[in-house]
């Protein structure tokens, strides 16, 4: 390489601080799944980021175009392997807007009890692993062991623990268990007998009854932890309008202060799940956030997450007292071989990551003509080069993880 | 602004390259000519009346039927459309937008349709357009990036198309 002498990067005695490419992942265990990171840096700073994608590309768009649209419901299960009843939940719902269904109140009431406490799961996942990028340990044990008694319950639920499938087109695959043995973990902590028997919603009670009491916990080990507001405060500051620009949608865009969620601003469809519950959408900024953070950092993505949670216990809460009466049935049926109309639907709906979009277009067969699913964590990652610039290698982790991307959805 | 309205201003505005319109369905179109996307996704955009400010999804969907037996029952002409779902923060109203393309640039089998790309407009299209010619197979001019993004730099093809031949093998992998 031939040297200039204005060269601005040649700073003392002809010293010429090159710049460097470093590899970043797709196997580090702060990008959350198989991501790629090139780093162009000087040194410690960062002058560019280029995001690699399509480690997890498993063709599902491809796959859905080739299947009739409840066989495609596990396929929506493995994008956001964290939150797979909101996804199945909006796929269904694209459906049903599609085919112009409606779901009776019980199975409504059953969707906002099943999506509310995969929010839950989700959040305390993205909590614990973000306390993992930043060097913090515990929280994340913690948020394990909560999240295992929501997967024992779903496990009740439906069998799986991971993939459901269980919220589909026409409502959900079963009823709520009506007793059940009280999960382990959850016996255990509680120091109720090992083998009481219960009631599913009464399980259910009792478990955020118990994680209630746990959320100043954490808030106490991240949310309000010296060392955790300077990594987190003032870094990452996404304005207004460019989290729009970018698509950004979920706790990324009300971190950075836009009143939106599609549980109150979306589609009749998905709204009339949510009516008469009270509830609040955290948006930023808080008055209670310490001096240092300002608005759109990633300080203020975490915070909504960890109100989110808070508000999901009392939606949950609420669906569980309505659920004994409400009327209908747990689902409508629908059978595989049902044409789809000659028509298209998009519906959106929010899930824990942000609105996650599902466009189904008919032709009157049973198999769409074209299954789209747009990813709000693509959206949010896309953001990435654009936080990243001027920051240090070691404020990528704080950056990326507090967008809190799962590579299974990005990539599809 | 109800579909309608927003229809009809678009209509006093661009006219011709308004070129079609559906109001009566879920979720309300109206075509673009392709030539004038990008001029209408700025006015789209920037016209306070209108305030578009956030794609939501961009696509493409291959409107094709490969097996001759399937084609009469069909029901399209063969073409691409690439779809866009704006949403407005500010008036809280969605709109659809839709431009039609060839499958192929001058009928010549491989050799992909042109659209300008509207990454200038709103910023999140530099991602999805990517991905749409990816997939889907679609020249975006003025693209600042175009490179596959979920599938690797050397496949070869565009899978959502409807006629896509899946390959025998990819670097010693069997394919099918």
């Amino acid at each position: 390489m031939s040297m200039q002498l204005e060269d601005p990067r040649i700073v003392e005695f002809d010293v010429r601080t090159d710049e460097m490419l470093v590899n970043m992942g797709p196997q580090h265990p702060s990008t959350h799944g198989v991501l790629r990171l090139l780093l162009r840096t000087d040194g410690e700073v960062i002058h560019e980021v280029t995001p690699h994608l399509g480690y997890l590309h498993r063709c599902a768009e491809k796959i859905g175009e080739n299947l009739a649209t409840p066989q495609w419901i596990p396929y929506t299960d493995r994008m956001d392997y964290l939150a797979g009843m909101n996804m199945n939940l909006g796929f269904a719902l694209a459906t049903e807007k599609l085919i112009g269904m409606e779901v009776p109140e019980k199975a409504m009431v059953l969707r906002v009890i099943i999506a509310e406490l995969n929010r839950i799961a989700s959040h305390l996942v993205g909590m614990g692993a973000y306390g993992l990028d930043l060097g913090s340990f515990s929280p994340f044990l913690y948020a394990f062991r909560e999240r295992e008694i929501i997967l024992d319950l779903f496990e009740e639920v439906c069998g799986a623990r991971l993939t459901y499938s269980y919220l589909t087109i026409g409502g959900a695959t079963h009823d709520l268990p009506a007793h059940i043995t009280i999960p382990p973990g959850l016996a255990a902590l509680t120091g109720r007998p090992m083998d009481e028997k219960l009631t599913w919603i009464d399980a259910c009670r009792v478990f955020l009854d118990w994680l209630e009491k746990r959320i100043p916990e954490y808030h106490t080990l991240l949310t309000t932890n010296q060392i955790f507001i300077k990594r987190t405060a003032a870094l990452g500051v996404m304005p207004r309008e460019m989290a729009i620009d970018f698509g950004c949608t979920g706790p990324v865009l009300r971190g950075s202060g836009v009143d939106h969620d599609l549980r109150r601003d979306g589609e009749k469809i998905y709204t009339r799940m949510y009516e008469g519950y009270k509830y609040e959408i955290p948006v930023a900024p808080f008055a209670v956030a310490p001096p240092e953070v300002e608005l759109g950092d990633n300080w203020c993505r975490f915070f909504v997450r960890m109100r989110e949670v808070s508000q999901s216990i009392g939606l949950v809460r609420q669906a569980l007292d309505r659920y004994p009466t409400a009327e209908g049935t747990y689902r409508v049926p629908f059978k595989m071989a049902a044409k789809l109309p000659r028509a298209e639907a998009y519906l959106e709906t929010e899930c824990p990551r942000g609105q996650m979009g599902f466009y189904i277009i008919g032709n009157d067969s049973s198999i769409p003509l074209r299954a789209r699913a747009k990813s709000s964590s693509f959206c949010n990652l896309s953001v990435t080069s654009k936080l990243c610039e001027g920051c240090l290698i070691a404020d990528i982790p704080a950056i990326v993880g507090s967008l809190d991307v799962v590579m299974g959805e990005i990539d599809r | 602004m109800s579909p309608a309205e927003i229809h009809q201003n678009l209509v006093a505005r661009f006219g011709g390259k308004i070129v079609g319109a559906e109001l009566e369905v879920l979720d309300p179109w109206v075509e673009v000519a392709p030539a004038a996307i990008v001029e209408v996704a700025e006015y789209l955009k920037h016209e306070p009346a209108l305030a578009f400010d956030a794609l939501n999804n961009l696509s493409g969907v291959d409107y094709c039927e490969p097996d001759p037996k399937k084609a009469a029952k069909f029901g399209h002409e063969a073409h691409i459309e690439v779809v866009y779902h704006l949403y407005s923060y500010t008036h809280r109203h969605h709109v659809v937008v839709k431009v039609k393309l060839p499958r192929w640039k001058n009928d010549q089998s491989g050799q992909i349709p042109d659209l300008d790309s509207v990454s200038g407009v709103w910023a999140i299209a530099d991602w999805h357009e990517r991905e749409t010619f990816d997939l889907v197979g679609i020249n975006f001019v003025g693209h600042p990036n175009q490179r596959r993004i979920l599938c690797s730099e050397d496949w070869v093809g565009h899978p959502l198309r409807k006629d896509y031949e899946f390959p025998l093998e990819y670097h010693g992998i069997r394919g099918r």
